[in-house]
């Protein structure tokens, strides 16, 4: 067993050393490819975005140069990225219910896999008329248009005026789409994906993108932000499966310089729609006939979220408060009847994501992610039934940085407790280890 | 053999003075380095620290500049016009007069502004502790820095109205001193001896065309381009013309120039209704610039 252990200790080290051996090479993602800025120029680390990427963004993919347009390229450029992960992950989890033996274990499956693939392209179209097109596909290449949006920058020559249609990632300072974070348990924010234990409502995930309209508008430099999007009620799904009910989206932030801690940004988000509880189709949203959804009831979730730096320190930290509606969160179809007592369910959230940059090509990431029920939907329900508690560690090493590719040696463990989630009622806990090779190109 | 050893002798001593001589050249620029890592720069009431910035300009800057601020980073070979060579010390856009140092103030603005027509971005988004952080470790790369002082920021007279005669003294200025030469007869960018330009580092460079850009490598404003014929742009064919152009000339040829850009202007509208079109050039004989 030593043995064996020592042997796994080896390989890790020599796989660590082995990228630290990788020497410079010269290859790049798009926007990189295009401006020669090394990716360092706009994420903190690929693909969370720092202030310069943040305002590269918001210009709508150009530097506000003379060279945006895309008639400023080599008609030999074609501005497209890939991303994708090989690793090797471990996921554990306390309670799963098996058939065979009855009753519940723990289960741990582990070995080499890979994750979805992303091919990516985006910028500009003409100058200040930009586009993104992101085509995702799970581990089994099952694509999906992740993103596909265009907009119109700048309009009348203010920063102010930017109109963008089509599929996007919302308007969120700190962005899921943009997580350092990749494990099964860890890679995303619950935060961004919860209901309450017995709820239906998969409309309010402000980590998934949506289809939808958006305004968005910004001061020269970036430090006062603000958007406004109206959105489908389809959480970003095609072919219009929900009912003709819609969601708005609001956010806004504004930065401060603080001398040499850094720049430190403030803001707020919010969420309100009304989505179906009811569909035409006995399959629910699942088979459905466009506009057959009906039964509207409303969900909101709201909150402030900040950017904190201290000097390589960074802190993300984002609050929230949500509701459902009785009728989603008892996963009733309206008009009812409603379970009797049944109530609007609440909660309250927060996580703190800390990042300490040792240098570009070094970042340490760790996680801790609460939500706390405040009000259960069926009186007499246990109080926590459903919090969740999730903590990530992590680090991302990139032997190289230049500008033509993107190499990340990641290496993250998380670990996710839900209140009474076990088949049995109990608490259930997971935990994933995951050592990847993380790389665009 | 006896020969074998000696020749290895010979091989062995050459290897140990270019080793023991690059050692000491390591020694001398570490040391120097260290002295200049401790350059600051002063902008307004911030204090910047080169040493400070060694994590943002190999963050934002050394793709293009280099690790040792010779413009020769990785991105270099594709981009056009080439970055600066911070070693030499050469700035284009300074408030000072021609040859000398630039204000910190001057880098600062450049950094925050970035220069049109290039790959150099605004970094605006950074704080301004880190541009001023980024000044001190740009001067570190020069050893002018360390034994000269900056020049005298030039005096720039309030800009005078605009009228009709100032925007027609405005196109014989543009005639007299010959800027056609470079930017073509209508500002173009395509005067006779553009074809043949070429930096301070023997690399080509192209003249400003007027006709195609809304702002200057050097700023926006008509102070911005006032001062960039004034102060010349260093490191470039584009001399100072303090000695040959009097302020009052000088402001007229900014209303001539701003005449030309696309965006609608005072002058332009002006220009329109009095029916000034860009001139051939006069055969007027041009005072040699001050370089």
């Amino acid at each position: 067993m030593s043995a064996f252990r020592n042997a796994i200790v080896g390989s890790l080290l020599l796989v660590l050393f082995s990228t630290c051996l990788v020497d410079q090479a010269h290859a790049l993602p798009a926007f990189a490819r295009k401006y020669g800025l090394r990716c360092s120029a706009c994420h903190e680390a690929w693909p969370m975005l720092n202030y310069f990427g943040q305002k590269f963004k918001d210009n709508g993919y150009q530097l506000m140069n003379d060279r945006d347009s895309p008639i400023w390229q080599s008609n030999g450029y074609w501005p497209m990225t890939i991303r994708i992960t090989p690793s090797w992950h471990r996921e554990s989890t306390d309670k799963v219910a098996v058939d065979q033996t009855g009753g519940q274990q723990r289960i741990t499956a582990h070995g080499f896999d890979v994750g979805g693939l992303d091919m990516l392209t985006g910028g500009t179209l003409d100058k200040n008329i930009s586009f993104l097109f992101v085509l995702s596909s799970d581990e089994n290449a099952q694509f999906h248009f992740e993103s596909v949006n265009a907009r119109l920058d700048n309009l009348f020559g203010s920063p102010w005026l930017n109109i963008k249609m089509g599929k996007f990632e919302l308007d969120n300072i700190v962005s899921e789409k943009r997580g350092l974070t990749l494990t099964a348990n860890g890679g995303g924010f619950q935060l961004y994906h919860f209901v309450p234990v017995g709820d239906n409502n998969f409309f309010g995930a402000i980590g998934d993108n949506q289809f939808g309209l958006e305004w968005m508008g910004h001061s020269a430099n970036d430090r006062t932000r603000i958007s406004a999007a109206l959105l489908n009620s389809s959480d970003g799904n095609v072919d219009l499966p929900g009912s003709n009910t819609y969601t708005g989206f609001f956010a806004g932030s504004q930065a401060f310089d603080v001398g040499k801690l850094g720049t430190q940004r403030v803001g707020f988000y919010a969420m309100v729609g009304q989505a179906p509880t009811n569909f035409l189709t006995s399959g629910g949203p699942e088979f459905p006939i466009a506009g057959g959804g009906f039964g509207n009831k409303s969900f909101s979730r709201y909150g402030f979220n900040g950017i904190f730096y201290l000097d390589k320190l960074d802190f993300q930290v984002v609050t929230q408060h949500g509701s459902d509606n009785a009728f989603f969160a008892t996963s009733t179809a309206a008009p009812g009847p409603l379970p009797a007592g049944a109530r609007s369910a609440t909660w309250n959230g927060a996580f703190v994501e800390t990042h300490y940059v040792y240098n570009p090509q070094l970042i340490f990431i760790q996680r801790s992610e609460w939500i706390r029920m405040s009000q259960q939907a069926i009186p007499g329900t246990p109080s926590n039934l459903g919090n969740i508690d999730n903590y990530v560690i992590g680090y991302r090493y990139m032997p190289f940085m230049n500008s033509r590719a993107g190499f990340a040696f990641h290496n993250e463990y998380s670990w996710i407790r839900q209140r009474g989630g076990a088949p049995d009622g109990s608490d259930l806990t997971s935990n994933s280890l995951m050592l990847g090779f993380d790389f665009d190109f | 053999m006896r020969r074998l050893i000696s020749n290895a002798s010979l091989v062995l001593t050459a290897v140990a003075v270019l080793a023991l001589g690059s050692l000491s050249w390591a020694q001398v620029t570490k040391a120097e380095e260290d002295q200049r890592l401790n350059m600051e720069s002063h902008i307004g009431q911030l204090t910047g620290h080169a040493m400070a910035a060694k994590g943002s300009y190999r963050r934002y800057c050394l793709g293009c500049h280099g690790e040792l601020g010779d413009g020769e980073g990785e991105n270099a070979q594709w981009i056009d016009p080439k970055p600066r060579n911070f070693t030499l010390g050469i700035f284009k856009c300074r408030s000072t007069t021609t040859g000398t140092l630039p204000l910190d103030s001057d880098i600062y603005n450049t950094i925050g502004r970035g220069i049109d027509s290039s790959n150099m971005p605004s970094w605006n988004p950074l704080s301004a502790q880190q541009r001023a952080d980024l000044v001190a470790y740009v001067k570190h790369f020069s050893a002018r820095f360390v034994t000269e002082k900056p020049g005298t920021p030039i005096e720039i007279p309030k800009e005078p109205e605009l009228t009709a005669d100032r925007l027609k003294t405005g196109q014989e200025v543009f005639q007299r001193v010959e800027c056609w030469k470079c930017h073509g007869p209508s500002g173009r960018g395509n005067g006779p001896s553009a074809a043949t330009l070429t930096d301070d580092q023997n690399r080509p460079i192209v003249p400003y065309d007027f006709h195609d850009g809304t702002r200057f490598k050097c700023g926006t404003t008509d102070e911005d381009l006032y001062r960039i014929f004034m102060t010349g742009l260093d490191g470039t064919p584009m001399p100072s013309w303090s000695d040959n152009i009097k302020p009052d000339e000088a402001w007229d040829l900014v209303f001539y120039l701003r005449s030309l850009q696309p965006m609608k202007s005072k002058e332009k509208e002006l220009a329109r209704q009095i029916g000034l079109k860009p001139g051939a050039p006069s055969a007027a004989a041009a005072p040699a610039p001050q370089q």
